[in-house]
């Protein structure tokens, strides 16, 4: 069992490991979207307020809860796929992922599976010495957020060794749009960088879109990283890990790198790559194993019976095309052409979205989203008190600062606490 | 004195809006009746008597204040406690939701709470509405008025069984596969499945989310109509709730009532009489047929030959569905929660201790055939499978439908039978819904009216089905047959039920 922060191997000076493999890699990237309000409900979507208080019977996956679409979040997801030059599907329907996990309120997340909102597009990613790096992107796919864990006791913050969990459901069912890259190859030395980009580019796209505050800090925007090596570009792709939530443009190119030097020390002993997840250390700099993954995981997915497919207007999302932005890097390319005698370093922070007046969306194009589903059309906003929650178990986990809805069920016990402890469990907290 | 209890509902209502009754009487006189009969019949999981009182009184009282009030307006009525309601336990027939008492309610409540009718309390169901027989309750079973050795149907045995003994003179029910239709054959009631989408399904503790449907229980088809005119309409908080006004279903119900059907085409649907059906079953649905022949309809065979695959495409689609519905059961957040006994506390062995503990066997079963189902490499040879047969029944329904512009059949096997009979043996259990599972894979709506007694003194249903979003046919057909009927019995049906043994 790996610890954290050790090694598990010694490493593969990088030069050499690139110099005997050739890397492919893909990126997930999920972005939090900036909508009012949840994907399918209309609990406000908020960040850093008190534990439990932006919640709905739906967020919570209360008994007979139904979810609504949130049309302002279809439209952001067009945007994206627009963005990233993807067909937006004439329709598309949301699927349910099977698995239990306390954080997943439904013990399924509503997400897209084999019909996605977009899909087959591609996205020019500028490197650092202004050449252009081409990125297919297999889909662009709506889903919702899971809740955040918080785990207590033990030395790490990690479910393992922690003394109970808690579980704030604000961030359940926050919309995401997760935007999946086909196998990425030919970047040969250059794949940190490439990785890096790419998700900076996406960052700087999901702002100038105005569809997300994509902060990469706060985790609106979180990359995984999947990475194999193989011997030439000729040889079959080798086997992959998977480095989730990889939280800082440098983290990318860090995890990238380290997985590369990694995976050759253990294909230079003769070893096997083991298909996992693996987590990202930012303190020490190394990847550590996660669960064990493998392409039979199964999710049991299936058309969401509760949600009518959607179907996007062709003159809607013509008009939405019609009413994107400029891209960053294409202004960029503008202001560089225009003969302004711009650094890159000068072109780049130039683009900053937000202090430009092209990277917002037209009012009508924002009205005709808002109207559509979301918010008003789906019922009021709910209040705590109006869910009647109020009382005892949100008072009482307003205390504990972070809990589920009923004071007992929201502390999962982790992997090692005793069950002796349950009686000063349920008086902690803080 | 009039026994309130013996009113219809449409009879209530009228009382009360010419003030002749009080709401406030009306509802003592129910819960009075549910007191005096509960111990031999258990229809009810909770009975909320003082809300009840309290709704009644401020009917009462904006009434006399002189408040255009909703026509049912102080009318009480009995909930499936399926259906969640803000402020009462709703346990779905479940330990593991036993003490649960819901945040908010579900559309349906709501509205009839904005209507104004007491909440007399929660009905008795099989757990989770898995059941035909409401013996899968992890409360008790509940008795038939007819015969207290029998099954009232299920899963809404409770609401049927109220309805029936005078405990309330509305209910709700729903229906995944007949669970409003069977138990109100077997009980002498008249139950309707609306269109899918007819009624909102937000708050339904849900079982099979594209089967499930929410409707009327009653002892007269009138009352039925106007209780699914207040349910019914579109939802906003129901995705799948059909936005369109609802037909006239109270009209077409007091059109009905004349007897007059000339030109209406009834089909029969040859694939769901004969073998398997009670004889007392078949000699009253052929009767039945000659009375609406007699008041002018024609009657044509129909032919539906994809419904033999029905129950099979049913019991992979329901289980399915319900597989991934009910995995939020899991005491994480609400409801029972049960730590291993020994070992570690993590949430996985909490999860499963809670599911194992907190379910009964029916639910384990098919959250097992669900999970079997979707599984990745057999999806496609199960639920695959079953949403084509679903595809073909459709067809056979709209193929039917361009012959007749209703379709009939009995509305189940047998009558009621005896409790403990089925127990042990699901599939025996699970046939009792062979005629009435159709109409649940189309999405169609369907109606059961009591057609008379079979030879063994228990009564039969009638089962109308109509186009989707046609159910004012199935209120004109289902009206037209029972004033017929009660024509040549002199009286309702439930008249010829034996008195219950009243406590005290």
């Amino acid at each position: 069992m790996t610890t954290n922060g050790t090694r598990e191997v010694d490493l593969v000076d990088y030069d050499d490991a690139v110099a005997r493999y050739d890397p492919v890699f893909g990126i997930e990237v999920h972005v939090e979207l900036g909508t009012r309000t949840k994907m399918f409900c209309p609990s406000v979507a908020v960040f850093g307020e008190e534990p439990n208080t932006a919640v709905s019977p739906v967020s919570l996956g209360l008994p007979g809860a139904l979810p609504v679409v949130n049309g302002t979040a279809v439209e952001y997801a067009i945007r994206i796929g627009l963005a990233l030059n993807c067909s937006i599907a004439e329709t598309c329907r949301f699927a349910r992922k099977n698995y239990f996990y306390p954080d997943v309120p439904k013990n399924f997340q509503t997400s897209q599976f084999d019909e996605p909102i977009a899909y087959d597009g591609w996205l020019d990613v500028e490197l650092d010495d202004g050449s252009v790096f081409r990125v297919e992107i297999e889909r662009a796919h709506m889903e919702e957020d899971a809740g955040k864990n918080t785990h207590v006791g033990g030395a790490t913050g990690r479910i393992q060794g922690a003394e109970y969990s808690l579980i704030d459901y604000n961030r359940a069912g926050i919309p995401l749009v997760e935007v999946v890259t086909r196998p990425i190859t030919g970047a040969g030395e250059r794949t940190p960088e490439v990785a890096r980009a790419y998700v900076q580019t996406l960052r700087d796209i999901f702002r100038a879109l105005d569809v997300s505050e994509a902060r990469m800090e706060r985790g609106n925007v979180r990359a995984d990283v999947n990475l194999s090596l193989r011997a030439t570009p000729d040889s079959p792709l080798g086997t992959r890990t998977e480095t989730k939530n990889v939280n800082s443009f440098r983290s990318v190119e860090r995890a990238v790198r380290y997985e590369i030097s990694r995976q050759a020390a253990i294909l230079d002993a003769g070893g096997t790559i083991t298909q996992e997840t693996r987590h990202w250390h930012e303190d020490t700099g190394i990847t550590t194993a996660g669960r064990i993954k493998s392409d039979s995981d199964d999710y049991r997915y299936f058309p969401e019976p509760d949600l009518a497919p959607v179907s996007p207007d062709r003159a809607w999302v013509e008009q939405i095309r019609a009413a994107l932005p400029e891209m960053p890097a294409a202004r960029r390319r503008r202001l560089r052409a225009t003969g302004a005698s711009l650094t890159p370093r000068c072109a780049t922070s130039s683009t900053r979205p937000r202090s430009t007046s092209s990277s917002r969306p037209s009012p009508r194009a924002r009205a005709r989203g808002d109207g559509r589903l979301d918010d008003v059309d789906r019922g009021r906003v709910d209040d705590v008190a109006h869910l009647g929650v109020s009382e005892a178990p949100v008072a009482r986990s307003r205390r504990r600062r972070a809990a589920g809805i009923s004071g007992n069920a929201a502390r999962i016990c982790s992997t090692h606490a005793r069950s002796g402890e349950t009686g000063a469990r349920s008086g902690s907290g803080k | 004195m009039t026994d309130l209890t013996r009113l219809t509902a449409a009879e209530l209502a009228d009382r009360l809006t010419s003030r002749e009754v009080s709401s406030v009487e009306a509802t003592r006189a129910h819960l009075d009746r549910i007191a005096a009969v509960e111990p031999a019949l258990h229809s009810f999981l909770y009975v909320n008597g003082d809300e009840a009182l309290a709704t009644a009184r401020d009917i009462d009282s904006r009434r006399a204040a002189g408040e255009q009030l909703h026509a049912l307006a102080g009318v009480p009525i009995a909930i499936k406690d399926i259906v969640v309601t803000k402020g009462m336990p709703t346990t779905a027939g479940s330990k593991i939701l036993e003490g649960w008492i819901p945040p908010y309610d579900a559309t349906i409540t709501t509205r009839i709470r904005a209507a104004g009718l007491p909440i007399l309390g929660k009905t008795n169901m099989d757990e989770f509405a898995m059941g035909s027989s409401t013996e899968h309750s992890a409360f008790g079973n509940t008795h038939n008025p007819w015969d207290l050795d029998r099954i009232p149907g299920g899963s809404g045995g409770g609401s049927a069984a109220a309805v029936a003994a005078y405990e309330a003179p509305l209910a709700i029910g729903t229906d995944t596969g007949g669970s409003i239709r069977q138990p109100a054959a077997v009980t002498g009631t008249v139950g309707v499945k609306p269109t899918y989408g007819g009624v909102s399904r937000y708050g339904l503790i849900a079982l099979a989310s594209s089967l499930d449907q929410a409707g009327p229980v009653t002892r007269t088809v009138l009352d039925s109509a106007l209780l699914h005119e207040l349910i019914g309409g579109h939802d906003p908080r129901d995705s799948t709730s059909i936005d369109e006004p609802l037909p006239g279903l109270v009209a077409a119900a007091r059109q009905g009532r004349s007897g007059d059907l000339t030109g209406l085409r009834v089909g029969v649907i040859s694939e769901l009489t004969g073998e398997g059906y009670q004889p007392g079953v078949r000699a009253r649905f052929a009767e039945s047929l000659e009375v609406l022949r007699g008041a002018g309809a024609e009657i044509v065979e129909v032919s539906c030959p994809n419904f033999k695959y029905a129950l099979g495409a049913y019991y992979l689609i329901l289980p399915s569905e319900a597989s991934s519905n009910l995995a939020k059961f899991d005491g994480m957040r609400f409801g029972l929660r049960v730590e291993p006994s020994e070992g570690n506390v993590t949430a996985e062995r909490v999860m499963g201790a809670t599911r194992g503990a907190g379910f009964g066997d029916e639910v384990k079963r098919r959250i097992i055939l669900g999970t079997y189902a979707l599984s990745a490499g057999y999806y496609d040879a199960y639920y695959g499978s079953a949403q084509k047969v679903r595809t073909l029944i459709q067809r056979d329904f709209a193929a039917a439908f361009a012959q007749a512009d209703v379709l009939v059949s009995p509305t189940a096997p047998t009558t009621a039978f005896k409790l403990g009979e089925k127990l042990d043996d699901p599939l025996a259990m699970y046939l009792n819904d062979v005629a009435t599972i159709p109409a649940n894979l189309a999405g169609i709506p369907g109606l059961s009216v009591p057609n008379g007694l079979s030879d063994d003194g228990l009564p039969v249903g009638f089962q109308v089905l109509a186009p989707a979003k046609a159910d004012d046919r199935l209120y004109r057909v289902g009206a037209a047959l029972e004033a017929l009927l009660e024509a040549q019995w002199g009286g309702p049906i439930l008249a010829k039920a034996p008195e219950l043994e009243v406590a005290r």
